[in-house]
């Protein structure tokens, strides 16, 4: 953000009817600010690259292999034939990337809060919506940049969609990245601090992956729980890993791209407001924000 | 690169992998025999849809269909005889005498006789279809099952199941002329198509092997491994080899795969997953698809020849057992 000047720091809402509006480009300039601190933040942490692609690498390489058996075949939609084990957990993988890398770089903004790069930010000339949902678009690009690592790494593991499923995949990667690095946001404004995120973490990454048909088809979860199906069809990330499931085979959900849309929109406008000063969430956190 | 370059670039690698997927073939008339349920199931091979499903009698196994495509064979093995579907009209038109419990049968090049293993009765049955009588019984080893008759119609194989030998027979003569031990339980032989070469698959010995017709020894077995699958769940059954004879298919029964196998260098090139117990195998008449009877999941799995990649599976009969595919 250091491209702009800042000519509003004094205040919190800089664009007034005084102030000459800006124009795209200047808005292009704050978006490509705000892109190119995230993709260098990730490729200077290594460990995080690594991190984030062992992570779903372990589920398939191992755990696939283990439960191949276990789990037997089936045949659902969007499959037309039987699938192993691997190929199935795929779409489910791709979406747990997409969901620990939203809430990563959520954990950023906790971060940058707490290390006062935030202020930064929040005192560019530029509304604070946009510069939350440039923000967002820079974590969804660094979140879909992985899936296609992981993607490509599956390839030659032998784990493959039609070559035409890798392009129909990306827009479904694009909105589910969208509602799950919007969750992410809404939640991390209201983390007072960098240590509360981890209990997060475990409250809501988790649940949602396993309460989800991440790993195992949801009428194997009905047969055995009809309670715990009803609770994998509230979960926002069932929707958004049948929709990167569908969209691999060239097809669309309906359902699941309904939900994922409005969640996207829910989470994003959540996430808008709790952290527009004037609407008390964040003065609430600056009662703590010293003890940090 | 200009946007509008970067544009098009994209627009032209989308085209081309579109291009990699399946284009919808000629559609032919898939015929599956369900041994439990006792019918044969008509699939189109464009929609993979069931068409038509035919009463059949009992026990309904082998399965093939005459050279110009107008009658279907059949093995109603538990009524001791061979039924004849007239592929026009999908209805039962005759029979054949077939002696007891036909299970397996081949036609010969010419299309005039049909060779049938009887396995209850330990002999391999010539019939002469323009008269639609048995003209020799030849005796062969228990339980005979796997036929094949090479390209120019001068040898028959047969396999006897508990004998573990594939039993050659002069067609003339009707004579056996050798016989080659092979694996546990053998149950299909398969001519190459310049008939240098009879693959013979072993269930129980989790084989196939490959005998060459002029010294008539066995020269290689093939043997599959696929991880995380016991041996013994590996079973050959069924085995089918490309006209053009670069690539053999073999069916591996309860390991729910169909291995693909270089003829040259006898490699496993591909494990491909299908259905449960996948038994026998068919082409389309164009050699682009292969299609799989998976008896357990109750479904046949169509093959892209070109990508060996399992297209779609098709539910059908109870216990589907055999495949052919009308020409017409």
């Amino acid at each position: 953000m250091n491209t702009q000047p800042a000519t509003g720091a004094t205040t919190t809402r800089p664009v007034n009817a005084a102030s000459k509006p800006f124009g795209l480009r200047s808005y292009l300039v704050c978006l490509k600010g705000i892109l190119v601190r995230e993709g260098l933040r990730f490729l200077n942490q290594r460990e995080r690259f690594i991190s984030s692609l062992v992570r779903p690498l372990l589920w398939l390489f191992i755990f696939a292999a283990g439960f191949r058996q276990v789990l037997g075949v089936s045949i659902i939609p969007p499959y037309k034939t039987y699938v192993l084990y691997e190929v199935y957990i795929s779409p489910g993988l791709c979406g747990m990337i997409l969901l620990f890398s939203g809430m990563q770089s959520s954990l950023s903004m906790v971060y940058d809060r707490e290390m006062g790069n935030m202020r930064t930010l929040l005192v560019s000339p530029f509304p604070r919506w946009y510069l939350l949902v440039s923000k967002l678009l820079a974590g969804v690009t660094v979140s879909i940049a992985q899936v296609y690592v992981f993607l490509a790494v599956a390839w030659f593991w032998g784990v493959k969609a039609p070559p035409i499923g890798y392009v129909f995949v990306l827009p479904a990667l694009f909105l589910s990245g969208l509602m799950l690095c919007g969750l992410g946001m809404f939640l991390s404004s209201m983390i007072k601090q960098l240590e509360n995120f981890s209990g997060v973490m475990n409250f809501v990454i988790f649940p949602m992956y396993f309460a989800s048909p991440a790993l195992y088809p949801l009428w194997r979860i009905q047969e055995s729980s009809p309670l715990l199906y009803q609770i994998c069809l509230a979960n926002p990330f069932t929707y958004a890993v049948e929709l990167i499931r569908f969209a691999f085979y060239g097809q669309v959900d309906w359902i699941s791209l309904v939900v994922v849309a409005a969640c996207t929109a829910v989470f994003l406008a959540g996430a808008i407001i709790a952290y527009d000063p004037s609407r008390g969430l964040m003065n609430r956190k600056q009662d703590t924000g010293g003890n940090a | 690169m200009t946007g509008k370059g970067r544009f098009l670039a994209a627009g032209v690698m989308a085209a081309s992998m579109a291009g990699l997927l399946p284009m919808p073939a000629f559609a032919y008339k898939v015929y599956v025999s369900n041994e439990k349920d006792n019918t044969v199931s008509v699939v189109d091979s464009t929609t993979m849809e069931v068409v038509n499903t035919i009463q059949v009698g009992q026990r309904p196994r082998g399965i093939t269909i005459s050279h110009d495509g107008k009658f279907i064979y059949l093995c109603a093995s538990d009524d001791d005889t061979i039924e004849i579907i007239d592929t026009a009209t999908d209805q039962i038109v005759g029979s054949l005498p077939s002696g007891p419990d036909p299970e397996l049968f081949v036609l010969s090049p010419d299309g005039k006789r049909l060779y049938v293993a009887n396995e209850d009765d330990n002999l391999v049955t010539v019939i002469d279809l323009e008269t639609k009588k048995v003209i020799a019984e030849v005796p062969v080893g228990v339980e005979p099952e796997g036929m094949g008759v090479s390209p120019d119609g001068s040898v028959m194989v047969n396999t006897s199941e508990t004998t573990n030998m594939a039993h050659f027979i002069d067609t003339e003569t009707h004579e056996i002329s050798d016989n080659v031990l092979v694996d546990s339980r053998p149950r299909f032989a398969e001519f190459t198509p310049d008939g240098s070469q009879v693959w013979v698959s072993a269930e129980i010995g989790g084989t196939v092997s490959v005998i060459d017709n002029a010294s008539r020894e066995v020269i290689h077995k093939i043997t599959f491994e696929i991880p995380g699958l016991r041996s013994e769940s590996i079973q050959p059954v069924g085995v089918r080899i490309t006209a053009d004879g670069t690539k053999a298919y073999v069916a591996l029964g309860p390991a729910n795969r169909v291995a693909v196998v270089d003829t040259k260098t006898y490699e496993v090139l591909k494990y491909i997953l299908v259905g449960q117990r996948v038994w026998q195998l068919a082409f389309t008449p164009d050699q682009k698809t292969v299609i799989s009877t998976n008896g357990v999941s109750n479904d046949i799995t169509f093959i892209d020849v070109a990508t060996d990649e399992p297209v779609q599976s098709v539910t059908v009969g109870a216990l589907p057992w055999g495949v052919v595919v009308s020409p017409n």
